[in-house]
């Protein structure tokens, strides 16, 4: 059967017989309405043979309010468009009609896309994320475009779904990537992180895949050259696929933390504390501090735990994994679970009063003291970042 | 059925648990490059399995469980996990004996036999192993059941009809309230409760409690892996830095050492 791949960004390719070259010039990659063309043309006869032809495809959630495409999103797409076969075809999930249009005109401007797909669910609201219905239309869509790969990012959303989706495949997914060593070879962190684990998928496939927003989020997304793709709504068929399912689940109500400051997982700067702090009154006092830096709060479980902040501020092994340009740890020992959470900031200053404390061992900055003395001294003498 | 005073307790609940390196223990690459280190290596209840037996525990101390069912797929050694787990609580075990690495798909797949057997209403997993943090198999599960799935809860109720249950979930945004249907899988989330210590005496009366030995092939099921392990490594160290003296000097380097402000 006919395999049609499309060519890399490095340059012309030749696959099973079939010559693709890369059209326009410099820099990035040129998607010409020819060659999108004649990859419909090849998709119609290989589905006729049964083989797979769709390069990728994308699962990306848009919310509502969320101001465009959030940090997992982007990764995802990242990841698709520098490292997975391509065309590649972006389903948005999404919890508003608003939202989601908005999401697709976005990515429909991205190099390598195909199709932006939307209208997932008839249900407005967050019903229209819930895993038990989504999972029976993706599968149903990966029925009908029969790509190679399917990738989403590795957030509580994807966490929730990619696996269900998997499960109906009968395909084992690979979770929590953090780097692509080709099409079916990947790396992941096990044991909190404290050891690489290279894998290889070695099934019938598809191969699903979700992706550490802090691996590919920094990489820049490329637009298209030339005219956008084409976005258009999920077939009836598909979202017909989800009816049954719906009947399982039904979303209840939320408690969000509304905050003008960055997102944590793509902030620049992280001002994060932990059990030291004893209240939620001190915590507070970390707010100023990030509001200066122009950051986000963080915590370690610890301070979660003793309810000083809320459990989205969660950042470690089984919270959120962040990589910012600075990570203040604040009265945070350095626990194993926590490091899995933040070894990868690329600079990190512990302020703690025990000088053994495990933080220090990773951190480039150190201050050992009071930090009730410290952090006031710091918000005075730090320029206002904002 | 309805009516009568034994209809409260119905609910039989299935809670699985993994025998994993214990969360303190430090991890040690294999110079190979086959694995991490498991020799000599102090194993336990994996802390999120720990969580879902002792829900499940509480579940029959509310009388909305008659039955609590821990199961743990594994060597022999995966025997005194079941037995920590009879010792919170559980009424009797499972046990899947398997020396093969078993990857979630193939542990779903086991669940749903023994699930198929047991009949629960509720079955709980921790939302993932510390080892592989692979966070898959309770979706998974639910997936293959047709169930609905309720994830990394802090908080579950289940309501007075037992028809439905109320999910707290910890998401990237903060919590989210789900209602499912029942029957459900439902993985734990580390707020869900604090387990208990098993006591001496708990410990003395899960001896007698019964231990089902099972196999994959009596279940029916290939646990032959999708994924191979090419290799494990440590990753690049981070290089520690300097304790400095003072505010000043703290501030000073991050400007114009580090060039972050």
């Amino acid at each position: 059967g006919l395999k049609v791949r499309v060519a890399q960004a490095t340059g012309a390719e030749r696959r099973s017989g079939k010559e693709l070259t890369k059209v326009g010039s410099s820099g990035g990659e040129m998607w010409s309405r020819t060659l999108l063309k004649s990859l419909r043309g090849a998709r119609q006869s290989s589905q006729q043979s049964g083989e797979r032809s769709l390069g990728t495809l994308c699962i990306v959630e848009a919310k509502d309010g969320a101001g465009g495409l959030d940090s997992a999103s982007k990764a995802t797409l990242a990841c698709a468009q520098k490292h997975l076969p391509k065309p590649f075809v972006a389903l948005v999930a999404s919890d508003a009609k608003g939202a989601s249009e908005e999401a697709a005109g976005e990515i429909a401007s991205l190099a390598g896309v195909e199709t932006v797909l939307h209208g997932v669910s008839d249900k407005e609201g967050a019903n229209g994320l819930l895993a038990e219905p989504l999972s029976q239309v993706v599968a149903a869509l990966v029925g009908k475009l029969e790509p190679t790969h399917v990738v989403t990012g590795s957030n509580t959303f994807g966490k929730n779904l990619l696996p269900r989706v998997a499960a109906l495949l009968d395909s084992a997914p690979i979770t929590d990537v953090v780097q692509v060593v080709d099409e079916s070879t990947f790396v992941r962190p096990i044991y909190a992180g404290n050891a690489l684990s290279t894998v290889k998928f070695v099934g019938k496939g598809p191969l699903l895949l979700s992706v550490r927003t802090t691996a590919f989020g920094s990489e820049a997304l490329e637009t298209a050259q030339g005219a956008g793709a084409e976005v258009a709504s999920v077939g009836a068929e598909e979202v017909a696929a989800g009816a049954a399912a719906e009947a399982l689940s039904e979303w209840v109500g939320e408690e969000k933390s509304e905050s003008e400051r960055p997102q944590l997982d793509a902030a620049r700067v992280v001002v994060s504390g932990g059990r030291a702090l004893k209240s939620k009154e001190n915590f507070e006092m970390l707010e100023k501090l990030a509001d200066q830096l122009g950051g986000a709060l963080g915590a370690s479980r610890a301070a979660v735990d003793a309810g000083m902040c809320s459990n989205d501020l969660q950042v470690g092994q089984t919270g959120k994994v962040v990589a910012p340009e600075l990570y203040l740890a604040i009265g945070i020992s350095g626990a194993i679970q926590h490091l899995a959470g933040m070894k990868d900031s690329k600079t990190i200053v512990a302020i703690n009063k025990d000088p053994e404390a495990p933080i220090f061992k990773v951190a480039d900055y150190g201050l050992v003291g009071d930090l009730f003395k410290i952090i006031p001294e710091l918000a005075e003498k730090l320029p206002s970042q904002k | 059925g309805e009516g009568g005073g034994g209809w409260k307790a119905a609910m039989r609940v299935v809670v699985g648990i993994k025998r994993v390196i214990d969360y303190a223990a430090k991890i040690r690459v294999k110079p190979d490059g086959s694995g991490v280190d498991t020799a000599n290596v102090k194993m336990s209840m994996n802390p999120f399995c720990e969580i879902a037996v002792e829900e499940a525990v509480r579940l029959k101390e509310k009388g909305l469980a008659k039955e609590v069912i821990a199961v743990s797929m594994g060597p022999q050694a995966s025997q005194d996990t079941i037995r920590t787990a009879l010792a919170m609580g559980a009424d009797r075990g499972v046990h899947v004996l398997t020396d093969a690495k078993l990857q979630p798909l193939s542990i779903a797949k086991l669940f749903k036999s023994i699930v198929q057997r047991e009949d629960p209403k509720i079955v709980l997993l921790g939302k993932q192993a510390i080892d592989d943090d692979c966070n898959q198999t309770g979706q998974m599960l639910a997936a293959i059941m047709d169930w609905s799935q309720g994830t990394f809860a802090s908080q579950v109720a289940v309501a007075d009809c037992q028809e439905r249950v109320s999910v707290t979930r910890e998401v990237d945004g903060g919590l989210e309230t789900l209602s499912l249907k029942l029957p459900a899988v439902i993985t734990t989330d580390l707020r869900l409760n604090e387990p208990r210590y098993a006591t001496l005496p708990n410990i003395m009366k899960a001896k007698k409690k019964k231990i089902e030995k099972l196999t994959p092939e009596e279940l029916g099921v290939d646990v032959s892996s999708q994924i191979e392990v090419l290799s494990v490594r440590e990753p690049q160290a981070r290089v520690g830095g300097k304790v400095l003296e003072s505010v000043d000097e703290l501030v000073d380097k991050l400007k114009n050492e580090a060039g972050v402000l």
